[in-house]
């Protein structure tokens, strides 16, 4: 095996440029004559929009025009849309509010753009956009969430501000396990609402030639081709073949860079409109307002029990906050991405969720890393552990009581998932082992001897990932396929050229996938090319998110590379005057069987350009293509244990451990594997105990910056431990189950479990600050 | 955000409630004020530059009298603009008592502010709006004794 193929710990390959500074973001795209654009941004929640006044903004220094919302619709622009349609209860579809690029009659949140200034410089973009004067009249926002079917109305034919009203599972098996239930656990929670964070914020450098109306964007988009789509198809930009969406390197994403903003598409419309090239770059402040938020849900959940421990039902009721409008994936992430993980890794038979979607006068929320199934998790994981503390079980042993065992897949759950394959017990004992379970008691009195409470939690999650067989994604709604283009060039040297439809904006793409083709060609890892990002070079795309790019985009390549491996074995015969069926390819080199006669893959890659004498049915080149739709989605799972300390004192929450047994198949690199785990785990730890969005009561974000957003920082962890087990994914050729969402998804119950164990309480609010710890403590 | 205060006023309580009815008196004692006008009986009209933590800007203020009853109190109400640094709408209840030769001036602010104020600057406006109170009525206390020009 190769030192640089598969299952080997590559440094990336990317991090030369990105640790040097040669990393060339969106911002750091500058073209000639290019101005600048700033957004000028409502202060309120929610008013109707009377006058703008742009007079004397468009007479400042340097001003190249201003529009608003008016312009944009005059010029055909239309909405942006949600692409993913989900039906309430009654068979009803969701109501979609229309959500212009730049708000026309009303501003719903605080930070929703309404007008943009363009100018020769971004200082002069900036001066001109505080001379435009707005007459608004304040109307009574929508903020609190439990409130929010109560509030006005925002929406025009919206009533009770209600999206949709969905339920999966069956209600009367749930009631009927109930009525015979020997206990009940009962827990009722928000899921915090989260800002994302990246760490390079959204831009768009927009330019339009007039002469050939062609429009190119470059922009922090985690998919380009999705972008262009709705753009073309939804947006009525520009048709999809006079457009070219370019996501160069982009510095994180999480989720928030999926979807399409209004920010953008006003850049790249107001690129044609002046008829110069437009660049907008989002400062932090921006971000904080007009980025899709995540979580933000309210849920009572009930776990029904027998005397012996063994689940019976499952009850769980939510609200969503969808913020003012429907973002783009908005209404799939509370239902499709939340509801059906509600089974975790137990076999409980019946499930009934109710997930009631709303509106506010907030940022619209939208995926974020993890997009549900840290909720999901959440309920289920806080939920179990509380039934062990309450029925005086161990934690430990109710799970293995309870979990799906590795003879039962592919198991079906209660909420209409088909799990493939696990061994979720087995990612359980390798991690009590770690974490050495045994010593927690004299760890804890050692802790308690010095004044301090200690405290272990567990949450074994489960995640449905490599989004997704398109023909139930579309069944289930979504306006899209799927699947994962990928395309195999083999140059005339030997060399190969591979394009992904999948994005990487930190996920180190450029060196997996070139660990796979040089691993399946038995080419050496240096010559092996990794692009993306660019719809004027790739076929198809449809990008980066759910933890999907190596199970399906790098699936799509496995199978991009078995055609160029069967062409290359007509090469090869016919060259060596066999036939195709008797030549085998091995480790990048082509033999006749039972012969010595063989040609490299250098060797049939250069016959490929140079063909003599091809017969009539063998084209020359070596270039082949792929779209590879999934059968099923993976399943990712695995244990996580927090062990905290906690100062009476002052409510300080110390993460003293943190281990982590992960099972995502087969893993391509390890260290990158655990590279996404690290930072996973640091934002579902970010959640736990530091993170939350807060608008206040007159709808006012009063966490737009760092100094009131409190980001994890090294110092608040501890050295993770992690490990993994393999039960290999059984649709993909890779075996792969995806990795970059699992940390998220199973901390923030880990470290809750954790805290509440340390304090002896049954439940406490995320972020579990000092001042909620110390609340809770002198409470109890 | 809400706050409360007592100054003691060499002056007697007409001579107060002359200044506080001043134009030029309330502009000498706001810090980075470049103009006050007074509109009408009850209107005011200002424009303040100010800074509330990293906010920097010019602000439009349009204030209102009520509930006057000379020379005792009044409530002075208003709406302040600062473009993009955000907005601020509050109220200040100002209640004179006379008090052996001079005259105690007692207030009481409440108010609440929005857009970038909010955004960067909740947790610095209480401090800066305590600030600009103590800074405007120590300014007061010691103009509101100089004899004004008739």
């Amino acid at each position: 095996m190769s030192d640089q193929g598969i299952g080997q710990r590559v440094k990336r390959r990317e991090d030369v440029r990105f640790i040097t500074g040669k990393g060339r973001y969106t911002d750091d795209i500058n073209l000639p004559g290019q101005a600048y654009a700033v957004f000028v941004r409502s202060p309120h929640p929610r008013a109707r929009i009377k006058t703008i006044d742009a007079s004397a903004a468009r007479k400042a220094p340097g001003v190249v025009g201003v529009f608003t919302g008016k312009d944009l619709a005059a010029d055909g622009i239309g909405a942006l849309p949600c692409g993913w349609l989900v039906k309430s209860k009654d068979g009803s579809d969701m109501k979609v509010p229309p959500r212009p690029p730049l708000a026309i009659e009303t501003v719903n949140f605080v930070g929703e753009p309404y007008a943009v200034v363009i100018a020769e410089t971004l200082g002069q973009a900036r001066a001109a956009a505080a001379l435009v004067e707005t007459d608004f009249e304040e109307l009574e926002p929508v903020v609190s969430l439990a409130e929010a079917t109560a509030g006005p109305q925002i929406h025009e034919g919206i009533e009770a501000n209600r999206c949709y009203d969905w339920e999966l599972g069956d209600q009367a098996a749930v009631d009927a396990a109930f009525a015979k239930a020997a206990h009940v656990t009962k827990l009722e929670f928000a899921n915090n609402r989260l800002i994302p964070n990246a760490i390079e914020p959204r831009a768009a450098v927009a330019t339009y030639s007039a002469p050939t109306e062609e429009f190119t964007l470059y922009t922090t988009s985690q998919n380009p081709h999705l972008e262009r789509l709705i753009l073309a198809a939804f947006v009525n930009l520009a048709p999809e073949h006079k457009l070219r969406v370019i996501s160069p390197d982009v510095g994180g994403g999480f989720g928030s860079k999926i979807f399409v903003y209004p920010e953008e598409t006003a850049a790249a419309w107001a690129a044609r409109r002046t008829n110069r090239p437009v660049k907008w770059t989002a400062d932090r402040s921006e971000a904080f307002l007009s980025d899709a938020h995540g979580r933000d849900h309210l849920t009572t959940a009930e776990l029904a029990l027998d005397a012996a421990g063994t689940f019976l039902a499952m009850r769980v009721r939510t609200r969503a906050n969808l913020g003012a409008y429907l973002s783009t994936f908005a209404s799939s992430v509370p239902t499709y991405l939340y509801g059906t993980l509600l089974a975790g890794q137990y076999r409980t038979p019946a499930i009934h969720v109710e997930v009631e979607a709303v509106f506010t006068n907030t940022a619209p929320v939208d995926a974020y890393r993890g997009a549900g199934r840290p909720e999901a998790t959440y309920v289920v994981e806080r939920l179990v552990e509380t039934a062990a503390r309450e029925t005086g079980v161990d934690p430990a042993e109710l799970r293995r009581r309870n979990f799906i065992q590795p003879d039962q897949f592919p198991y079906e759950t209660p909420v209409a998932l088909v799990y493939d394959t696990g061994d979720y017990q087995a990612s359980l004992e390798k991690a009590l082992k770690q974490i050495d379970y045994a010593g927690f008691p004299a760890r804890r009195k050692v802790s308690e001897a010095a004044g301090k409470r200690r405290g272990l939690g567990f949450s074994c999650y489960i995640e449905a990932c490599g989004l997704a067989p398109s023909q139930l994604a579309i069944q289930l709604g979504a306006g899209v396929g799927l699947y994962e283009s990928g395309e195999v060039r083999v140059n005339p040297t030997g060399s190969v050229t591979v394009f992904t439809g999948s994005h990487s904006h930190g996920q180190g793409h450029e060196t997996t996938f070139a660990q796979i083709v040089s691993d399946k060609l038995g080419v050496p890892f240096e010559s092996v090319e990794v692009v993306h990002g660019d719809t004027g070079r790739l076929e198809f795309g449809l990008g980066t998110y759910g933890s999907r790019s190596v199970a399906v985009g790098g699936s799509a390549l496995i199978k991009a590379s078995d055609k160029i491996i069967a062409k290359g074995k007509r090469i090869a015969a016919h060259m060596l005057e066999s036939a195709p069926d008797d030549v085998d390819f091995d480790e990048g080199v082509f033999a006749v069987r039972k012969t010595n006669k063989s040609l490299t893959f250098g060797e049939v890659a250069f016959a490929a350009y140079v063909p003599a004498n091809f017969p009539e049915d063998l084209e020359p080149g070596l270039s082949e293509k792929s779209f590879y739709d999934p059968k099923n989605f993976t399943f990712p799972a695995g244990c996580h244990i927090a062990e905290v300390e906690v100062d009476p004192e002052t409510g300080v929450v110390v993460l003293v451990r943190f281990v982590a047994v992960d099972d995502f198949g087969e893993v391509i690199n390890p260290m990158i594997v655990e590279g996404q785990v690290h930072g996973g785990i640091a934002q579902g730890v970010g959640q736990a105990l530091l993170e939350h969005g807060i608008y206040d009561e007159s709808g006012q974000l009063v966490t737009g910056s760092f100094m009131d957003y409190c980001m994890p920082r090294a110092d608040d962890l501890p050295s993770f431990e992690v490990d993994t087990t393999v039960t290999p994914c059984t649709h993909n050729p890779l075996g792969v189950k995806g990795c970059g969402e699992a940390g998220a998804i199973g901390a923030p119950a880990a470290v809750m479990n954790a805290v509440t164990d340390a304090l002896r309480v049954k439940d406490l609010a995320m972020p579990a600050s000092p001042e909620r710890v110390w609340r809770a403590l002198q409470a109890a | 955000m809400e706050q409360s205060g007592e100054y003691r006023i060499e002056s007697p309580a007409e001579a107060v409630w002359a200044a506080l009815n001043d134009p030029d008196v309330l502009a000498r004692c706001i810090a980075g004020c470049q103009s006050m006008e007074k509109v009408s009986q009850s209107e005011f009209r200002a424009k303040v530059k100010a800074k509330v933590g990293p906010v920097s800007a010019s602000f439009d203020a349009e204030l209102t009298l009520s509930d006057v009853d000379p020379p005792h109190a009044y409530t002075v109400s208003g709406r302040v603009k600062g473009g993009p640094a955000g907005f601020g709408r509050g109220s200040a209840r100002v209640e004179l008592a006379p008090d052996a030769g001079g005259t105690i001036l007692r207030y009481h602010v409440q108010g609440s502010v929005g857009g970038k104020l909010a955004q960067i600057g909740s947790r610095l406006v209480d401090g800066s709006a305590r600030k600009l109170a103590e800074d405007f009525f120590a300014a007061f206390a010691e103009i509101a004794v100089e004899p004004q020009p008739r």
